[in-house]
């Protein structure tokens, strides 16, 4: 079957950069915020290669991805992204970061969404990351779904199949190592993603070639996003402030060291 | 939903079963965090609950001196998003509670924010505090567990998941609960839970309520000074270990990833035991890393866990530092095998 897949994905600092929080005019923010590199959001990147996967699979399936953040920083993540899978690019710019709430996110997001045009809804998979490395909070997937009528969501999902009668098979993470199985009817359905099971595509600058003929208007044509204000008050960001007193142990043998942690680990 | 008349804090509680039918730890858990919040504010305490048959697991909250709601029947003796978020918006409704706590669970967390769309409410996940006496501030962390922030909200309703370890599990007594069942009109329900997915007994090496938390790195499958990589050593050490302390195996995300650039891997690691920056954040009251290297992101999978050792050949390791409580320069093969052979000897 054909399939109509939608995946959100934000920009995030790039997990080695050290991070600093600052009082900005409108609430916290991070120092330098818009010099930091920036990765797509981790989660959301599975979900990507995940969904290019299924629609290499599924012929006459489509991809768009809807991306929101500042332009500049868009552009940036852009240029190593469009090489690595086919999807259209649907900008949104945005100059928020993780602060921002989640709500309101997602009614930009699923306002934009709609606006897609030829986007067919029972064809429709809506993929994203289960939690985002910014917010991290698991709430816009869910509230762009409920936003979209859409009432068959899964999260923390790892895995899925289609079938050839049109359903599909979603394992999602429980608690304590395990997947859920459960198989869905059809879509259209919510996969707010974990890791997957794929790897990073490797650059391909044909895929970019080609992508860049969406790429690039999209980013122009960017419309800016307004928040809905939501009365969301900051009292305090701060990094934590805890720093250890560290035992280095450097000359000692591995049989004494291994004593040590021995009693360690069976001391209550 | 009009939410005038509404007291200022009233409070909901929303709880779950588990596959056996009983209440699970971190509902109870939220269960105390209702109780002393309703007590700081002198709130009206309601506590819901979602199950097969929700009369059966309320009885562990007996005692808990609140008006309790239950959602019933066999559409809710699994978790799935379409029956849980029509279940939790009628108890929310029923209740008209102005705050609703819930667990940081996967049941829970899957519905939460679908449901704070359906009532008009607004939603903060992952809580590790709850402050305030004149108004309500709450904790959470953010650029994953990177920055700390203390947030409030006028809105109300709010939904708050609360991170389970932050408040001890509620302890019931022989009381009787009376439960009044609340009904849900259910959509079409166009998902099948078919089960669950798990590791083998003795695979499976996430142990979420584990003593211990090890953590392998990279440097497992590199070379050693006898310039042989020796993966197979490392994991039937590294098994072996976890079989003898029953511990939690954590890893880096380089370490899980080698396995598709095609490079010596330990067979039974997976996505699902990365901790950091793209994995998880888990928490236990130990934790023992090993052959690990880098900053920021092990930093954060180390958030949340109380006594810190490390194993690294780096003296100068710049993540230990000032991180771990202890740091041992040494050669973990030969630490680990030794730690196996006196805990064998301890049996």
């Amino acid at each position: 079957m054909s399939l109509h897949i939608v995946v959100c994905a934000g920009i995030v600092p790039d997990p080695l950069q050290t991070l600093e929080p600052i009082v900005g005019p409108k609430g916290p923010a991070l120092k330098n915020e818009i010099m930091l590199p920036g990765v797509l959001d981790p989660w959301a990147a599975s979900a990507l290669y995940e969904a290019a996967n299924l629609v290499a699979k599924n012929s006459g399936s489509k991809l768009w991805l809807v991306s929101l953040g500042p332009k500049t920083k868009l552009q940036q993540v852009m240029m190593t992204i469009a090489q690595k899978v086919s999807f259209e690019l649907v900008a949104i710019d945005s100059p928020t970061g993780g602060f921002a709430d989640a709500q309101s996110t997602a009614a930009v997001l699923a306002g934009a969404i709609s606006a897609i045009p030829g986007l067919e809804r029972d064809k429709l998979l809506l993929f994203g990351g289960w939690e985002s490395a910014s917010r991290g909070a698991g709430v816009t997937l869910q509230v762009v779904g409920e936003s979209l009528g859409i009432i068959n969501q899964f999260m923390g999902v790892d895995q899925i199949e289609m079938h050839e009668d049109g359903t599909f098979e979603v394992l999602e993470r429980v608690e304590g190592g395990k997947h859920q199985v459960s198989v869905c009817a059809a879509p259209p359905a919510v996969l707010g993603w974990a890791t997957g099971n794929l790897p990073e595509p490797r650059n391909n600058p044909q895929i970019g070639m080609a992508n860049m003929r969406t790429v690039m208007p999209s980013l122009q044509n960017a419309k800016t996003a307004v928040f809905a204000d939501c009365g969301l008050q900051y009292i305090s960001a701060t990094l934590p402030g805890q720093q250890r007193q560290t035992r280095v142990v450097k000359d000692m043998a591995p049989d004494a060291i291994a004593e040590e942690l021995a009693e360690w680990i069976g001391a209550e | 939903m009009d939410w005038c008349g509404v007291m200022p804090e009233s409070i909901l509680v929303l709880t779950h079963a588990d596959e056996s039918g009983s209440l699970t730890k971190s509902s109870l858990e939220i269960v105390t965090a209702g109780k002393e919040l309703a007590t700081r504010l002198s709130a009206q305490l309601t506590i819901g609950v979602l199950a097969a048959d929700s009369a059966s697991p309320a009885r562990a909250i007996a005692g808990a001196d609140a008006r309790v709601l239950g959602v019933s029947g066999g559409a809710f003796a699994q978790a799935r998003y379409v029956t849980d978020a029509a279940a939790c918006e009628a108890l929310c409704k029923a209740a008209q509670a102005a705050v609703i706590l819930a667990p940081q669970s996967s049941r829970l967390a899957r519905v939460a924010a679908g449901v704070a769309h359906r009532i008009g409410g607004s939603i903060d996940t992952h809580i590790t505090s709850i402050r305030g006496d004149a108004g309500l501030e709450v904790s959470r962390w953010y650029y994953r567990q990177r920055v700390e922030a203390v947030l409030s909200r006028p809105a109300r309703p709010w939904i708050l998941l609360v991170e389970g370890g932050v408040f001890p599990a509620f302890v019931g007594n022989d009381s009787t609960v009376t439960v009044e069942q609340v009904t849900v009109q259910l959509p079409e329900v166009r998902t099948q839970v078919t089960g669950t997915r798990a590791p083998a007994e003795d695979e499976q090496t996430i142990r979420p309520d584990a003593r211990l938390l090890f953590v392998a790195g990279a440097g497992w499958t590199k070379k050693q000074p006898d310039g042989q990589v020796h993966a197979t050593d490392a994991g039937e050490l590294i098994v072996a270990f976890l079989r003898k302390t029953g511990a939690s195996l954590g890893s880096s995300k380089s370490l899980v990833d080698q396995g598709g650039d095609g490079q010596p891997v330990l067979p039974f690691l997976t996505h699902m035991n990365q901790v950091g920056q793209t994995g998880s954040t888990p928490r236990h009251p130990r934790g023992l890393a090993t052959c690990c290297h880098g900053e920021e992101p092990h930093v954060v999978g180390w958030r949340f866990i109380g006594e810190r050792r490390a194993i690294s050949l780096d003296p100068n390791c710049g993540w230990a530092r000032g991180k771990a409580d202890v740091v041992y320069i040494a050669d973990a093969f030969k630490v680990i095998a030794k730690v196996n052979e006196l805990l064998d000897a301890k049996v």
